[in-house]
């Protein structure tokens, strides 16, 4: 018996538009019955959580993570990402090709996918938009899409040329899925750590600049319209990580439009700014940089206005060794998982009045929207049992060596988060317990904090 | 304070550095250069410094290392090209090593700015930074500012505080945006009530300058592109070095250039009035006599060249005692 009771908490459903209380039960992996307080009395389960006062919500979609297998599992593993995805709240996370070797054929993508590496949570895929990432050649994207691909990417590169990016948004086009891209104008980048502006001349390190972003998502607003006369299809363009102002209000005239473009955005993004670097503090760099503070305003005004599509983490761990060195030679990237909540929570909801059932939407139904991802992101009868309660009023602290990430850079440690996670559940089988306090039969983390 | 968690005595940047920090150091420089030899060479008798180079240097390096040995401290060397640096080992590990071996204070010079952070974090010695990347050169700020108290008529060195340099106009001239001097002159000058103008191209000069100056500050930092209207202002012009390459990666004319932000004689003298005629002319080295500097100029009555060297020298020792907490500077904490 698989069956899960989950009673008495808030059920947060944007994509059927409940926002009440509900009791809900799981079984086989799906949702088998929603129901009023008390419905579902007396039914025999495996497992029941008490849910009062938390919500109960479909579990988060993270379409943009760095799970680092094959090739790099120092950094992290599947097994290990997705575990930090659970610890998050997500269920349903997106790997990014460039592992080593680049994902970007069938036995690669077959590979990864594989119940073998230890996904605790539902893994897909974005292969390689050209092979080996290069920016030359076109994968075979009907063939990935038969083995699961739910979108293509060069991610952590752009796809740089016209031509090249104009045959990935055709092919794409054809079967239903987006090409997400890295918009960086690496002409303009080269030998730069950050953002460009006051702190980078002050640290004397050389800035990425506005243009760099804004150019590339310029060109690929172009070739959707082009293609949309040309060639009478209607190609998807996603945006990744965007960062900056000038991207944002072209994105939003694109849209304006009638164009098909999306767009994420780091929760980074929209809570740091340059400023955190401080004294060259590596796990404050990743790309696209941390901005300048009206460019993290115009993230919290397109997540506010609808312009942008979902939060995404683009969860990029490396190990202590790799960010200890000169901030130059640092890779770039941070860890997000498992602070991607509560920093939202608390800086869009507390901070900017954004509803709860929206800050769900942007993490959950909508990013599955964007990847086509069947019965997730959801909470109706029939969809997936991939669920997140949490407690939305808990203030806490995250620690970063408590991370469930093989790796711990983040700029988020310390920092103070709103919403704890109390159980994730994955297809109905709990992937994660959370340490809430007042919650019977949890354990309590305080004794654990000695060192 | 942003220092915290770095050693006592640690000069990383000028950025943090109290006035009266800065007074602390030039006292002491004073102190020290009134010293017999033999005394002097007692304070740090025995000490182990070690330099770590990264980059080719002759004055920083030589300048240090002559410091430190008039203090009788023992020095080691360890540059990259004839050392495990070459054979990958990083920072850290280095920095270790030095420490495991003695090493009590490391100055370093190094390509990528900020290195003199993470240095000081690894190895929890007072580093002291001989210039790092583009971001800063402090012991040139400070021998600068020296030199300045000492050349410039009418100013009182031995009243170091924030009002020192008030109605100073320094003019700093040339590769601003590739330049360490330039940063920790502006950011130094300033908390002693100079005025620095930047002077050059904006592809050499962007306006994020600016972000140099802190409201903190006595003094301002501010841009003047006109060569010629910023000397009009300024008792004291200091010159940067061009690289050719730089200037052709930007498609920069070097003839262009030189009509335009070269030091000549012609153009120290023009409209200066008689208090402006001995306008002091200072260069960080290395220069490059005929591109940004007449050779005339770096020769004639105003150059304070050798001088910078000199105080160059004298402010090192006192940075070392610093750091190595003796000389007075026992109980600093940073």
């Amino acid at each position: 018996m698989s069956d899960v009771l989950i009673l008495n908490g808030r059920l947060v459903d944007p994509a059927s538009g409940v926002d009440a209380e509900r009791d809900l039960l799981l079984r086989d992996g799906r949702v088998a019955a929603v129901e009023m307080p008390g419905a579902l009395k007396g039914v025999k389960v495996r497992e029941t959580i008490d849910a009062a006062g938390l919500v109960v919500a479909p579990g988060l979609v993270d379409v943009h993570v760095h799970l680092r297998e094959p090739g790099q599992t120092y950094k992290e593993t599947i097994a290990t990402g997705t575990a930090a995805a659970a610890a998050g709240g997500f269920t349903s996370v997106v790997a990014m090709p460039n592992t080593v070797p680049v994902n970007d054929s069938v036995a690669g993508l077959e590979w990864m996918l594989d119940a073998a590496r230890g996904a605790c949570v539902k893994l897909f895929a974005m292969p390689a938009a050209t092979f080996g990432s290069l920016g030359e050649e076109i994968t075979d994207f009907h063939e990935l899409q038969e083995a699961g691909a739910v979108g293509f990417t060069d991610d952590g590169k752009p796809v740089l040329q016209e031509r090249v990016m104009r045959r990935a948004l055709v092919a794409a086009a054809g079967i239903g899925v987006p090409v997400s891209q890295h918009a960086e104008d690496t002409r303009l980048t080269g030998g730069c750590s950050m953002n460009a502006g006051p702190v980078a001349f002050r640290l004397g390190l050389r800035g990425m600049t506005v243009e760099a972003e804004a150019r590339i998502v310029e060109r690929d607003i172009r070739l959707l319209r082009d293609i949309e006369r040309q060639d009478g299809l209607r190609p998807h363009l996603h945006v990744q990580h965007v960062s900056t102002a000038k991207a944002m209000s072209l994105i939003r005239a694109a849209k304006a439009e009638g164009l098909h473009v999306t767009c994420e955005v780091a929760p980074h993004h929209f809570t740091l700014t340059d400023e955190a670097i401080g004294d060259y503090d590596t796990n404050a760099k990743m790309n696209p940089p941390l901005r300048n503070d009206s460019d993290r305003l115009a993230m919290i005004a397109g997540l506010m206005d609808g312009t942008v599509d979902c939060i995404a983490t683009d969860h990029a761990p490396h190990a202590l060794f790799e960010k200890e060195q000169e901030f130059e030679r640092a890779p770039n990237g941070i860890t997000g998982l498992e602070t991607a909540l509560g920093l939202t929570l608390r800086v869009l909801h507390k901070g900017q009045g954004m509803k709860i059932s929206r800050v769900i939407g942007l993490m959950s139904a909508q990013p599955a929207g964007i990847v086509s991802l069947e019965g997730r992101g959801m909470l109706k009868m029939g969809s997936f049992a991939d669920v997140v309660v949490f407690d939305p009023a808990a203030e806490w602290n995250f620690e970063a060596k408590r991370s469930r990430s093989k790796s711990k850079n983040t700029p988020f440690d310390g920092a103070s988060m709103l919403g704890r996670v109390a159980y994730t559940l994955s297809e109905g089988r709990v992937v994660f317990r959370g340490q809430v306090d007042g919650l019977p039969g949890q354990q309590q983390p305080r004794s654990a904090t000695f060192h | 304070m942003k220092t915290s968690g770095y050693a006592a005595g640690s000069l990383l940047t000028v950025a943090d550095l109290p006035v009266a920090e800065i007074a602390a150091i030039l006292a002491a420089t004073d102190r020290i250069e009134r010293m017999s030899d033999a005394d002097r060479a007692r304070m740090l008798a025995g000490r182990r410094i070690a330099l770590l180079f990264y980059e080719s240097s002759t004055r920083t390096r030589t300048s240090f290392e002559l410091a430190a040995k008039s203090l009788g401290a023992i020095t080691t060397l360890v540059s990259d090209k004839s050392s495990s640096i070459e054979k990958g080992e990083s920072l850290k590990d280095t920095g270790l090593t030095l420490r495991a071996l003695g090493a009590e204070c490391i100055i370093l010079r190094h390509a990528n700015s900020g290195a003199p952070y993470l240095l000081a974090k690894a190895t929890g010695l007072p580093v002291l930074n001989a210039g790092d990347g583009m971001h800063e050169h402090p012991s040139q700020a400070l021998l600068d500012l020296r030199t300045i108290l000492a050349r410039v008529p009418g100013l009182d060195a031995r009243r170091v505080d924030a009002k020192t340099l008030r109605g100073v106009t320094v003019v700093i001239t040339g590769d601003i945006l590739h330049s360490r001097v330039a940063r920790s002159d502006a950011m130094l000058l300033p908390k002693l009530g100079a005025r620095v103008l930047l002077c050059g191209p904006k592809e050499l000069l962007p306006e994020d300058a600016l972000g140099l100056g802190s409201a903190g500050n006595t003094g301002s930092v501010e841009i003047e592109r006109d060569f010629d209207k910023a000397l009009k202002q300024a008792q004291v012009v200091m010159m940067l070095r061009i690289q050719r390459e730089r200037l052709a990666g930007l498609e920069l004319d070097l003839g262009d250039y030189v009509a335009r932000y070269q030091l000549n004689e012609e153009r120290l003298m023009a409209g200066a009035p008689s208090a402006l005629a001995m306008r002091l002319v200072m260069h960080p080295g290395p220069m490059i006599r005929g591109l940004e500097i007449a050779g005339e100029v770096a020769d004639g009555p105003n150059s304070a060249i050798e001088d910078q060297v000199r105080h160059g020298l004298a402010v090192r020792k006192a940075l070392l005692v610093r750091a190595l907490g003796v000389g007075g500077f026992e109980s600093v904490t940073v």
